[in-house]
């Protein structure tokens, strides 16, 4: 039973040790993307604030960036998927000797690098432009039409393994039956295997757009006058980040969260509803008032989808509504005050060393007592400016007065001095 | 409903590569018929359905249908409809939207498919199921909405590819029945492929035995069961004994065989084989189980079996006589059971009797695999 237990328990523990490194990353950004400091951190919390979204929102570059990789990615998915199924098809119907071979060539945009892809793309494209007598800015270099392209190269390869996926588990009879009972091969296929194969294109659908979203370095060399938002964004990492990109993460985060709630509730929803037509007579199955399941109930992804609709309303109606400038006031007062104190304090350090200075050099054969007893800075004189410049007269009355709690360590003078063997012993 | 179009298959060759599916068939199946092609899987009887439908085109030969050659004209303008071994039918699609598929296609409004739709599930027995999805229906259910969704196109020659293979014994009995009225019905040539000598039987109008993409003999139940015109025909329709030999004299329409264990034996020579079988030829003789009698001890002669019994079995409407042999084969004798009283044999040496006219002879040839 304790081994048991104990097996359970480090399951678990490896279970959240394993969530943690997963979406760790993830709920540390979010916060950032919250808090009021220019540059993104979690720690220290200083003020709630919704302004980086506001940033985010008027960064036209930002916005510019969002719009292209919409457009890539809509053409993206339109050619891949397109050019995914043809090919998905063309392995279910070609030569079975052929059919390895063809995978393997099919398969291999997958595996080559997308820089290379990019490169490529490019020069060819450009062969292409010249070849028919165009303008450097003709269509063919247009950097939305190379960016779709040189991503559809290879996105189109996973759109067919997703595709081919399903084919696979599809009748051929199906097919024929079809063509028996008098449609073309265009009514066939319309009626017939596109249906079937609806959920799958729906998949590699999202697949592509995902993978045309998020990819740079396909993009990075057929971008032209088109950047997406990938590369607005590392182009803007280049002179610094602000808690903006953050907010731009979270919202990604938030739409993802959501529709991975909507697509589970969905596929809870037509169990559910399944399992009602089972349960329904022939009558009531005609009459269609067999009783449908409601929305909500059982389907704890509806629940999920509804609880974060709401959440996603409410803080959206706070941040109209709230300002942090009181907070950030406060904190930056707050901040003010600490500085002067900073201040203050190094400058009294500075009068008392000067002090001690002058009273040495009034009495230098006396030097071992002279060193004041009260320095109360964590840092052990680090930050003394004197402590850098070698002061060697100084060093003898140290000891004895050092309240740091690094106990000399990192004074810099305890590993050069002959009396080190003084200070480590302390 | 237009009734009687035939079906004529001349010359028909159909190769794949160097194999050779289909060798020279040459049918002709009248209209309104219900005819069936029997022999054993891989036989070439799916390939000729194939051809038929127009899914292959045929390497050699034509495909007439009501006397208009098909070359040329796809599956989807012929007058025909397949009926799928695993029923095909469109897993996303309601029934009544399954059923009247062939309606859709031509851009029927849903009012009228609905309709037609109520019309044929009450044709077979399913009224209100229309609004169920396949996978929801039972086996012989979803058997009769891909028979419906056949119908529906209204097609000259409906074809079926061993459509009652997937059932259980007790369905497949009962849609036997159910398939040959639904084809009296309508009216239509009906073209069945099956492996099941009792389907093919109870069923047929005519039938057309193939062996190894060859058509050994076409005719109806009765010429086939008794009158078989191969060794095939004869051992794969139906149980039968072989008595192996060659013709030693010709008697007319019948022939004596010195067959290699059970002495000379008398047997009519099958219709096909009349005027081809010579003196000395090497031949095979049939009898099946039931044209067996008890013989008295010690009879002799040309129409009576001597053999020793392994064993015997109680069926209810027979009594079974299992007997040695040719060549490690038992004989076997089937007593209808009229409530007469059987000793046990087992052991002894009996000897039966049958009329000539009960047992037939052919040229020697291939025999059906058991």
């Amino acid at each position: 039973m304790k081994n048991l237990s104990l097996m359970r328990l480090s399951i678990w523990a490896y279970l959240a040790i394993f969530f943690a490194y997963l979406l760790g990353p993830l709920v540390i950004m979010s916060i950032t993307a919250f808090n009021s400091p220019e540059f993104p951190r979690a720690t220290p919390w200083e003020c709630l604030t919704f302004e980086w979204f506001s940033a985010l929102f008027q960064d036209e570059r930002i916005l510019n960036g969002i719009k292209n990789s919409i457009l890539v990615g809509f053409g993206t998915v339109v050619l891949s998927v397109a050019m995914g199924l043809a090919g998905a098809l063309m392995l279910t119907q070609i030569w079975p000797k052929l059919r390895a071979t063809y995978y393997t060539i099919i398969i291999a945009p997958i595996l080559v690098p997308g820089v290379v892809i990019g490169i490529s793309t490019l020069v060819f494209w450009d062969r292409i432009n010249r070849m028919l007598g165009l303008e450097a800015d003709s269509f063919l270099s247009n950097g939305l039409f190379l960016t779709v392209i040189g991503q559809s190269t290879f996105i189109a390869s996973y759109c067919m393994l997703v595709l081919v996926a399903r084919l696979q588990r599809y009748d051929m009879a199906l097919t024929e039956a079809a063509l028996d009972l008098g449609a073309t091969h265009a009514q066939a296929f319309r009626k017939v295997l596109l249906p079937f194969m609806k959920p799958a294109i729906a998949s590699a659908a999202v697949l592509a757009f995902l993978a045309s979203f998020e990819n740079y370095n396909t993009t990075t060399f057929t971008f032209g006058e088109y950047p997406t938002l990938t590369i607005e964004l590392a182009q803007k990492v280049r002179y610094g980040i602000t808690p903006a990109i953050s907010a731009l993460a979270f919202i990604i985060v938030l739409l993802t969260v959501f529709a991975a709630l909507f697509n589970e509730a969905n596929i809870r929803r037509k169990e559910l509803v399944a399992l009602a037509r089972k349960e329904a007579t022939v009558e009531e199955l005609s009459t269609g008032k067999f009783k449908m399941p409601g929305f909500l109930s059982s389907n704890w992804a509806a629940v999920g989808l509804v609880i974060v609709a709401c959440a996603t309303v409410v803080v959206v109606g706070t941040a109209t509504v709230y300002s942090p400038q009181q907070c950030i006031a406060d904190v930056q007062e707050q901040k003010r005050l600490e500085t002067e104190l900073r201040i203050q304090e190094l400058q009294r350090q500075r009068e008392l060393r000067r002090q001690q200075q002058e009273a040495e050099q009034g009495s230098s054969a006396a030097p071992a007592q002279s060193k004041p007893a009260g320095n109360d800075s964590g840092f052990g004189n680090v930050f003394a400016p004197s402590t850098l410049s070698g002061d060697a007269e100084e060093d003898a009355g140290k000891p004895e007065g050092n309240n740091s709690g690094f106990g000399g360590a990192f004074a810099p003078n305890t590993l050069s001095g002959e009396e080190g063997s003084e200070g480590s012993g302390n | 409903m237009s009734a009687g179009v035939g079906v004529d298959l001349e010359n028909l060759w159909i190769r794949f590569g160097d194999f050779v599916a289909v060798r020279d068939a040459n049918v002709n199946i009248n209209g309104g018929d219900f005819f069936s092609f029997l022999g054993p899987s891989g036989c070439g009887k799916t390939t000729i359905l194939r051809a038929v439908s127009g899914f292959l085109d045929p390497s050699d030969g034509r495909v007439l249908i009501g006397g208009n050659d098909m070359k040329g004209i796809g599956p989807n303008k012929r007058p025909t409809a397949l009926i799928f071994q695993n029923l095909a039918l469109f897993p996303l699609m309601k029934v009544w939207e399954n059923i009247t598929f062939s309606m859709e296609i031509k851009g029927a409004s849903a009012k009228e498919r609905r309709k037609r739709a109520d019309e044929l599930l009450d044709m077979i027995a399913l009224p209100g199921q229309g609004d169920k999805l396949p996978s929801e229906l039972s086996g012989g259910q979803r058997q009769r909405v891909a028979i419906a969704r056949a119908l529906c196109a209204e097609p000259d020659v409906l074809l079926l590819d061993e459509p009652l293979s997937a059932l259980d014994l007790k369905l497949r009995q009962h849609m036997r029945t159910e398939l040959r009225e639904i084809q009296k019905r309508v009216g239509i040539t009906f073209i069945y492929i099956t492996h099941d000598q009792g389907e093919a039987l109870t069923m047929s109008d005519n039938i057309a035995v193939m062996r190894a993409g060859v058509i050994d003999q076409i005719g109806n139940g009765k010429a086939i069961y008794n009158d078989p015109a191969t060794a095939f025909a004869a051992s794969f329709v139906g149980e039968n004994n072989v008595f192996r030999g060659k013709v030693k004299r010709m008697m007319g329409s019948e022939a004596l065989i010195e067959t290699n264990r059970s002495g000379d034996l008398v047997a009519r020579i099958s219709s096909a084989n009349q005027g081809r079988l010579k003196e000395g030829d090497a031949a095979m003789m049939f009898i099946r189980p039931e044209a067996f009698a008890l013989a008295p001890d010690g009879a002799s002669g040309d129409h009576f079996v001597t053999a020793r019994v392994n064993h015997e079995e109680f069926e209810g409407n027979t009594f079974n006589i299992f007997m040695e042999g040719e060549g490690g084969k038992e004989l076997k004798v089937a007593i209808p059971n009229l409530g007469q009283s059987f000793e046990d044999h087992t052991g002894q040496s009996i000897t039966l009797e049958y009329e000539a006219q009960n047992a037939v002879v052919v040229p020697a040839g291939e025999l059906a695999a058991e």
